[in-house]
């Protein structure tokens, strides 16, 4: 295979989720004969079956097309398959990075969504070239006009060579093909001749090879057999692997400038692998490094406890095994009153984090509880050190604090327009400040910084209710700020609930606290004296439920024939109490911590 | 604690008229019983339990049921009969039979007293006969007065059963009932709560929506608007459903609670009592006809004798001795378990319970408060060690 950088094109594919981005890329793999019909699986390039499942791509997939375009030439396409959600939107960046051109796919019955805006504008950072594709036409519903004039008013791209496709039924994929071809650049460097330079895009623990790096060359080659030296990491390696995906693995000799694909080098664990870094040849390495990429910031931070906690252990092992793939998958030890010993964990973001407890559930089929998401709070004390804040527990004392900063986000709603009633409403009671409101056709587009702890609690359910599931919502970071933020407490007859603590906005605290203490009083279930549960912040109280007395509780009739019956009945009963806490005389199951926990339907 | 020479007999009859929507005990309708077949059975199973509890006296004997009224006397003064000659009875021995307040049965008290039962329990429920219909029970409000005037001219001792915590009853409505009731009370009367137990027609009938239950607090309200009632009346609780003026307590339903031994004879009675040291607990054959055929062939239909162990004796003794007013001595669950009660009970938990004014202890005794009474099942899974 030559490698003429004019017959090489890099290119990814972004959609909002739901826009029918992994069907797409099937198709385009299949017309370039990657796959027989027999070996399609609906979206081969999700491997997950969570990703499939869910109709999310998490984890950045690249595979090589062949297309014989109709000026003869065969092309080499490297196509690249990046997650639509905004959590992975670290992912996306580094995707994007390795390519020089973006097909934008839109569903032609939704339009515009929040994701299709930010990772155009990403695509758009990256310099690339963007071929709009109008999915789904196949569908009654789809209007591939008001989509195309959505492209121009809300992206300000042009869409009058939009190409209308589907990738359920095939139609539009040659004109995609051609234009990949025909609108994209090649690889806009590369030099056979100069000393290798590769970008590491990405890397992942195959159980049968090892680590396996995903990369992009820029000049010169890997081969299999040569020293490489990773530059960040300063680490040297032997390259034992070279090989493509088709999307099967297809081993070759060597990859070549502009190329992508993937080699493997003996190594066992993916944190010797630094995603972002240069590779380079040992002995003749290149003068400069590339610039690389921002490492991923957890965002979002929960503990995870196990229900039953003899799998603490389990957990434990489990959390490692998908950290494994996971760089931004943070952990570490936490042991509550409440709920026993746990870890907190920390996640790129609210879909990051309910994917990985859903995997925890799944796949290592453990019972968790997950306390309620949190943010990292910055708490600057009088002595001039600034503390990072990872749970509320760990709060310092309040009259060594000089002030508390949280983060914030910018958060870009899309929404048709009879929704926004609700949704100013919903930003303004999370303590939004409004940047932008403009219209496009009768949707809206809102601009808002927020901040982030307002939007972990439940924002996201709250819109999706509001709107029916029409708004779409992305957010980026947006820095720290300073604000009047306390740690409120739960209380269950004086006792402190440590798993219910929470950091709250002071205006929102007693909200806050007698929604919880009301829904304690729901769960608790009543007992022998009547339990105050309270909400405090500091000694002050805020918020108070009683939950009286049971009034009664024994069994009317027991005579002689009962008596095995009635032990069998407390032995259930003592059974029960093993999943019970101890708060005074209280006690309490932890059942309700777990449902007091749960969020949405607050 | 009761002398272990002791023992109590409880002989089930299996069969009703018709069944009640809310029981849950062990009984069937039938039409032809033969009577004859059923005192022989009955004879042959209490010599099987005689020869594993020679020794022992008998303090009472219980017909219960099912509808025991329904025997023909001359069963029950033959399973008395039988008894007497091979226990022996002690001078005050208890002998009570179930009745419903039907003429077919009230007519046959005068002949029942003569078999030798001294204490009868009438079925009345309710002096309501809308309330009466509600529940099933084919008598009229007239019948159970009746009834119940008979009893007294027949028997030493009567009792009856009233039922309350109707769906929709107001503790007004209750109040009226009971103040009404009480005057046929005689020394004694059950007063149980309605419940809704798996396996009844009530059952399916509650949780098809036809109707609902009181909650707990109006339930405790009840309670405990029963137990002033009666207190004032002079028939004191002495176990959670069960009231009695001093003396007149239900000596074989005491022997239950004080967790003395007993003998189950009949289609699924249970026994328990103690042979060569170890607590047995016997399973009679719950089905009539099985039953029979068992006892004729082997003597015994329980397919079961489980030994108890130390611990579950305690346990038992303590769950059945909270449920008296007199409480439990502490040094009797030792003697159950043969080891310190607080293996048995959380002393730390004890002694909360003791601040909270749950329980207290008189010298040895451990004894339940009226308030620890109504919530005894909360109380029970509270005090026991883990």
């Amino acid at each position: 295979m030559s490698h003429k950088l004019e017959h090489i094109r890099n290119f990814a594919i972004i959609a909002h989720i739901d826009h029918g981005k992994s069907t797409l890329a099937d198709r385009l793999i299949q017309t370039c004969g990657g796959l027989e019909e027999r070996d399609m699986k609906q979206q081969v390039l999700d491997s997950m079956d969570i990703e499939r499942e869910r109709g999310i791509t998490i984890k950045a997939q690249t595979v090589r097309l062949i297309y014989k375009a109709k000026n003869g030439i065969e092309y080499q396409l490297n196509l690249m398959d990046t997650p639509g959600h905004v959590d992975f939107s670290y992912e996306v960046s580094r995707s994007l990075a390795s390519c020089e051109g973006s097909i934008l796919v839109v569903d032609a019955t939704q339009g515009v969504e929040a994701q299709t805006l930010a990772n155009v504008y990403q695509a758009i950072d990256n310099n690339h070239e963007i071929i709009p594709a109008i999915n789904k036409i196949d569908l009654p519903a789809a209007d591939v006009e008001k989509v195309a004039t959505e492209i121009e008013d809300v992206i300000g791209l042009d869409a009058s060579e939009a190409i209308p496709c589907s990738g359920k039924s095939g139609l539009g994929i040659d004109e995609l093909l051609e234009a990949i071809v025909t609108k994209l650049p090649p690889p806009h460097e590369g030099d056979i001749n100069a000393p290798t330079k590769a970008l590491l895009v990405d890397s992942w623990y195959d159980p049968y090879l090892g680590v396996v790096i995903l990369v992009r060359v820029i000049d010169g080659f890997l081969k299999k057999g040569q020293k490489i030296k990773f530059m960040n990491s300063k680490t040297v390696r032997e390259i034992d692997r070279v090989g493509i995906f088709t999307p099967k693995h297809v081993l070759l000799d060597e990859l070549g400038p502009g190329e992508m694909g993937f080699i493997t080098a003996g190594i066992k664990e993916i944190s010797e692998t630094q995603v972002g870094d240069t590779i380079t040849d040992d002995k003749n390495p290149c003068h400069e490094a590339l610039a690389g990429f921002k490492p991923s910031i957890p965002m979002v931070f929960c503990s995870l406890f196990p229900i039953d906690s003899s799998e603490y252990e389990k957990l434990k092992d489990s959390l490692g095994k998908l950290a494994l793939n996971d760089s931004s998958l943070h952990f570490e030890t936490e042991s509550s009153q409440a709920l026993g010993m746990g870890f907190r964990c920390g996640f790129l973001g609210l879909l990051h984090m309910e994917i990985i407890q859903e995997r925890l559930e799944r796949e290592f089929d453990l019972d968790l509880i997950p306390t309620a998401p949190s943010v990292v709070y910055h708490i600057y004390k009088t002595n001039g050190d600034m503390i990072e804040l990872y749970n509320p527990v760990d709060m310092p004392d309040i009259v060594s604090i000089d002030r508390i900063e949280e983060p914030w986000i910018k958060a870009t709603i899309l929404t048709p327009d009879e929704y926004l009633g609700g949704l100013l409403q919903l930003c303004q009671e999370r303590r939004g400040e409004q940047i932008e409101l403009t219209y496009a056709g009768n949707r809206a587009m809102l601009v808002y910084r927020l901040p982030l702890n307002e939007v972990v609690f439940d924002f996201y359910d709250r819109l999706k209710s509001i709107s029916r599931g029409y708004a779409s919502f992305d957010y980026e970071i947006d820095g720290y700020a300073p604000n009047d933020l306390v740690k409120m407490e739960i209380r269950v007859n004086n006792e402190p609930v440590d798993a219910l603590s929470m950091i709250v906005h002071r205006s929102q605290a007693e909200y806050r606290g007698r929604a919880l203490c009301e829904r304690l009083k729901e769960l608790i279930p009543r007992q022998m004296f009547k339990i105050a549960i309270q909400a405090a912040i500091g000694g002050k109280i805020i918020a108070r439920e009683t939950l009286s007395a049971l009034r009664k509780d024994v069994t009317a009739k027991c005579y002689g024939g009962d008596i095995s019956r009635k032990r069998k009945l407390l032995e259930k009963q003592k059974k029960g109490k093993k999943k019970m806490r101890q708060y005074g005389n209280v006690e309490i199951p932890q059942s309700a911590f777990i449902n007091a926990l749960k969020m949405g339907d607050n | 604690m009761p002398d272990n020479k002791n023992i109590a007999l409880y002989i089930h009859w299996p069969f009703c008229v018709s069944k009640c929507p809310y029981c849950d005990f062990n009984s069937f309708v039938a039409q032809d019983v033969n009577h004859r077949e059923w005192l022989d059975a009955y004879k042959k199973e209490l010599e099987y339990y005689y020869e594993l509890t020679k020794g022992k006296i008998v303090t009472s004997i219980f017909f219960g049921g099912g509808t025991p009224s329904l025997m023909q006397p001359f069963v029950a003064e033959g399973v008395i009969d039988k008894i007497v000659s091979l226990w022996g009875i002690c001078d005050d021995v208890e002998v009570s039979l179930e009745a419903n307040p039907s003429s077919v049965e009230y007519d046959k008290f005068i002949d029942f007293a003569a078999a030798g039962i001294n204490r009868v329990s009438i079925g009345v429920q309710s002096f309501d006969d809308r309330q009466l219909a509600f529940l099933g029970r084919k008598h009229s409000a007239e019948d159970a007065i009746k009834a119940i005037k008979i009893a007294a001219k027949s028997f030493d001792r009567y009792s009856f059963d009233l039922i309350y915590a109707l769906p929709e009853q107001t503790a007004c409505d209750w109040k009226k009932s009971l103040d009404n009731a009480l005057s046929y009370a005689g020394g004694h009367i059950s007063v149980y709560q309605l419940t809704i137990e798996k396996g009844t027609d009530f059952y399916t009938k509650y949780r098809r929506g036809d109707f609902t239950v009181l909650d707990d607090d109006c339930g405790g309200e009840l309670y405990e608007i029963t137990q002033s009632i009666m207190e004032q009346y002079g028939l004191p609780s002495y176990e959670i459903s069960n009231h009695a003026k001093k003396g007149e307590e239900s000596k074989h339903n005491m022997t239950y609670w004080r967790y003395g031994d007993y003998i189950g004879v009949g289609p699924g009675a249970h026994g328990r009592f103690i042979v060569n040291g170890e607590k047995i607990a016997t399973k009679g054959h719950r089905a009539p006809d099985i039953w029979i055929k068992k006892v004729n062939k082997t003597g015994c239909s329980s397919h079961e004798f489980e030994v108890i162990s130390r611990k579950d004796r305690a346990i038992e003794a303590l769950m059945m001795g909270l449920r008296l007013k007199e409480g439990i001595p502490l040094s009797r669950i030792e003697l159950e378990s043969g080891s310190s009660w607080k293996e048995i009970i959380n002393p730390d938990k004890m002694e909360n319970m003791i601040k909270e004014g749950f329980v207290s202890t008189k010298e040895d005794i451990l004894i339940p408060s009226s308030k620890a009474i109504q919530r005894l099942d909360s109380l029970l899974g509270y005090l026991l060690t883990e």
